[in-house]
Parts: C-alpha cells; structure tokens; sequence
C-alpha cells in the first residue's frame, strides 16, 4: 500500500487518468465542435450587429480563465440551480462551451475563406441554399479551417487537465497523487507528459495527413 | 421567351439601371456591349434572380422572376450563366463539377449524370480531363468547364457575362469558339463582351449600353455598320484603336 517505487499498479492508474483526460476530450470536442459549427453559421449569418447577443456570449467563454469558468459553473450548477451533477458532466459542459466558442470563430472564419462568386456558381446552378452549404462551403471550409480545429482540439486536451477542480481525476491530477506518495515529481511528470504526447501525436499527425491529402486538388 | 420591361436598378446611391427593356426570343442571340459600369453586367445577374431590382419586372417564359412566389432555385434551372471569373469548385474533379447540380438538384442517378456530363464535357472539348482537379486547368479550359457545367442542367436560356475577359489572349479564341458553337445549334443566348469581331459574327441583335441606358439596339450590321446614337459611335471608334 505504500509503496514508495514505481509499480505496475501505479502505471495502470496513470493509464485510467490518460483515459478520463481522453474520455472530457472526445466528449467536449465533439459537443463543443457541433455547437461551434452552430454557432458559427449563424455568427456568419447573421452579422455582427445582429449576432452580437451570440457574440457576446462566446467573448466570455473565450476570456474567462477556464479555472474560473470551471469553479463559478460547479458552484452555480449545484449548489443554486442545485441540479446534483457530477464533477464529470460540469467539466464536460464546460469545456463543450469553451470549445464550441473558440470553434464558432474557426467555423465563421472557413466559410468567409470561400469566395462568394463560387458561391454564387453554385447558386446559379440552381442548387439550394443548403446544397450550397453542404456540397460547397462545408468541405471547401473544413479545408481551411482545419490546421486552427486541429490546434484547438489539442489546446483542449491539454486544458482538460483543469477539471481537477471539479473532483475529476484525470491524467495531470492522477500524477500529484502519485508525486504526494512516490516524491519523484521529475520522474512522474516526464512519465505524464509522456501519455500526453502518446494522446496528442496521432490527431496531429491525422491532421497533417488530411491536409496533405487534400493539396492534391 | 425573356422578357425585361422597364427594370431600375441601384446600388446605394448609384443607380445602374435606368428603366432597360428588352425581349429575347427563343433561339436569338443578342449581345450586350458598352463601356464599365454601363450596367451590362448587372443586368443579367438581375435576369437569373442573383440580384434584386428595384422597379419593372423580368419574366422568364411568363414566370416573373423577382415575385416572392417564385421558386428561384427552379427558376434558374432554365437559365444558365457563366461568369466572368470561372468560379470552379475547386475540391472537386471536372467530372464531378459538372455531376453535382444535376445529382443534387435535378435528382439524378451518378450514372445518368455523368452520361449526360461527358457529353458536355466531350462537347466542349474536355473529354480527356474529367478526372483532373480544376487547379490543374488553364484558365480558358475552366471556362468551357464552366459552361459545360451550366449546359448539363439542359437550360433554355444561357447568360455569358464577359467569359473571355478574364482570360490570357490566346485563351480566349477556344472559349468564343465553344460560344460559336452553341450558337450555331440554336441555344437561346444574352451575352456581355468586350470582343466585338465575335458580337458582329454571331449575333441576331447587338445592344450597346450607355451608363445604365440602352442607348442602342439593332442588328449588328446596322449598330457596327451604322450606329445611329452618337455614344455608340464614340464608344467603337474607341474599340477600334
């Protein structure tokens, strides 16, 4: 029980931490891109006079210190709307929101990167305003978008590390725990850093494969 | 049949059109010239509905393109419009550019489509690129692209609107010999152009626009051999030098 070296056992909980860092990831990258994708459109939409409600709104996502966001909406969640949530799904809401409003801005961008006389051809074509957007913009967008997406989901990764203060016991939270009883702080940090990177290289290098494949036309 | 009865136009405080009419039948070519800004341009993103006009109305076949109850989308099936910039989609191959509207709008099968699409292609000389991305294109072989792209919706009517003009000289003999070609097979064509050999030779009726007036409009002998408004004199002894 305490052990003072580095054991099996202690690998396999550093492992379920990599796992929890990975599991608020997915999660909110997911949540946080759909909402992006959202919130993007009607950003580009709308305008910014008309948006500006929207816009606001992300603004304080977006400024806000993820550590404060992640206390303020844990003490507002449960104890005044007293909702009884887990520290889980706060984190998991936050950072969707901190995603969705770094990712709205990337969304907006990538559709005023396609030019409006291509749109128009497509139009013209008679294709409907959705067709446009789906057939057109959509994967002409993605296009560019898609080195800043790829940046932010990284940047969210590693931000998910935050959580801790919510009681979720992820990558960087499991590795003080082992710091607190092993006292090899270089040791566990290097071997965390590690799992960060062994998370981190396949979606960059994804991305990099992506962007490659797409050159070609 | 398009008919354009007393259509205003501005922008801001710029008013480009002021008060056109002009009817179009079926088969006829008619080309649109004049210097810029004489709202040659405008006048057909007005036709397909792109634009908004202020006053008058333009009718397509009877249907009244800017009434509320019109269905543009339908609408502009009939009537096809190439671009001065060739606006490609560049994330799909030549084939692929000219498959997806009469997949996704007209509701074909892929097969169907890229039967028909060939034949476009084919037919403007561009049977062998069908796999190639558009970026790998001259400027002249997207253009006829382009407008085997807007043919493989079977349109009615087609508006070229200064296709040749942003294209490289030697570019542009192929692309006026593609219009020629439609020409020829009686497609019912609105041109803007700046080559006025090419006007001359295939049109049923020229006009010249004059600072959002048509100043001028009659068969191309007549308005090339003898132009009777001084403007239009003006403007193509400056043409000529």
């Amino acid at each position: 029980m305490f052990d003072t070296a580095l054991t099996t056992a202690d690998f396999v909980f550093l492992a379920k931490g990599a796992g929890m860092t990975i599991v608020v990831t997915i999660i909110s990258v997911i949540a946080g891109t759909i909402l992006g994708i959202v919130f993007g459109v009607i950003r580009y939409q709308l305008g910014a006079i008309w948006a500006a409600p929207l816009i606001f709104v992300l603004d304080i996502f977006r400024s806000i210190p993820l550590l404060i966001q992640l206390v303020l909406a844990n003490a507002f969640l449960g104890t005044i709307l007293r909702l009884n949530m887990s520290g889980f799904t706060v984190a998991c809401i936050v950072l969707s929101m901190y995603t969705a409003a770094y990712c709205a801005e990337i969304v907006r961008g990538g559709i005023e990167a396609v030019p409006v006389t291509t749109r128009r051809a497509a139009r013209s074509l008679g294709m409907s305003w959705g067709q446009d957007m789906r057939e057109i913009v959509l994967p002409l967008a993605t296009r560019v978008a898609l080195p800043s997406w790829i940046g932010l989901a990284l940047g969210v990764m590693k931000d998910s590390a935050l959580v801790y203060v919510v009681q979720v016991t992820e990558l960087l939270r499991s590795t003080q725990i082992l710091i607190t009883r092993l006292q090899e702080p270089l040791l566990l940090l290097m071997i965390c850093g590690a799992f960060y990177f062994v998370i981190s290289f396949p979606l960059a290098r994804f991305g990099g494969y992506l962007e490659k494949r797409w050159s070609n036309d | 049949m398009i008919e354009i009865e007393h259509v205003r136009k501005s922008f801001g405080q710029l008013e480009v059109l002021k008060g056109i009419d002009l009817t179009v039948s079926k088969g006829e070519v008619v080309t649109i010239i004049g210097g810029s800004g004489s709202g040659k341009s405008t006048l057909l993103t007005c036709i397909n509905g792109l634009e908004p006009i202020d006053s008058g109305r333009i009718l397509i076949d009877g249907t009244e393109v800017h009434a509320k109850s019109t269905d543009l989308n339908k609408l502009r099936r009939k009537v096809g419009i190439v671009f001065q910039q060739w606006n490609a989609f560049p994330h799909l191959t030549v084939l692929e550019n000219v498959t997806l509207a009469p997949r996704k709008v007209l509701g074909m099968s892929r097969a169907q489509a890229e039967e028909i699409a060939v034949r476009q292609l084919t037919h403007v000389g561009l049977g062998d690129k069908l796999k190639t991305y558009p970026g790998r294109l001259s400027g002249g072989q997207q253009q006829r692209m382009a407008i085997a792209r807007a043919l493989a919706m079977s349109p009615e009517y087609m508006l070229f609107d200064e296709v040749t003009s942003a294209l490289d000289p030697q570019l542009v003999g192929e692309v006026l010999d593609t219009l020629k070609m439609l020409a020829q097979e009686g497609m019912t064509m609105i041109l803007v152009t700046h080559e006025m050999a090419f006007a001359r030779d295939v049109s049923d009726r020229v006009a010249f626009f004059h600072q959002g007036v048509m100043a001028e409009i009659g068969p191309p002998q007549q308005i090339f051999g003898d132009p009777q408004h001084p403007e239009t004199r003006k403007f193509l002894s400056s043409t000529r030098q």
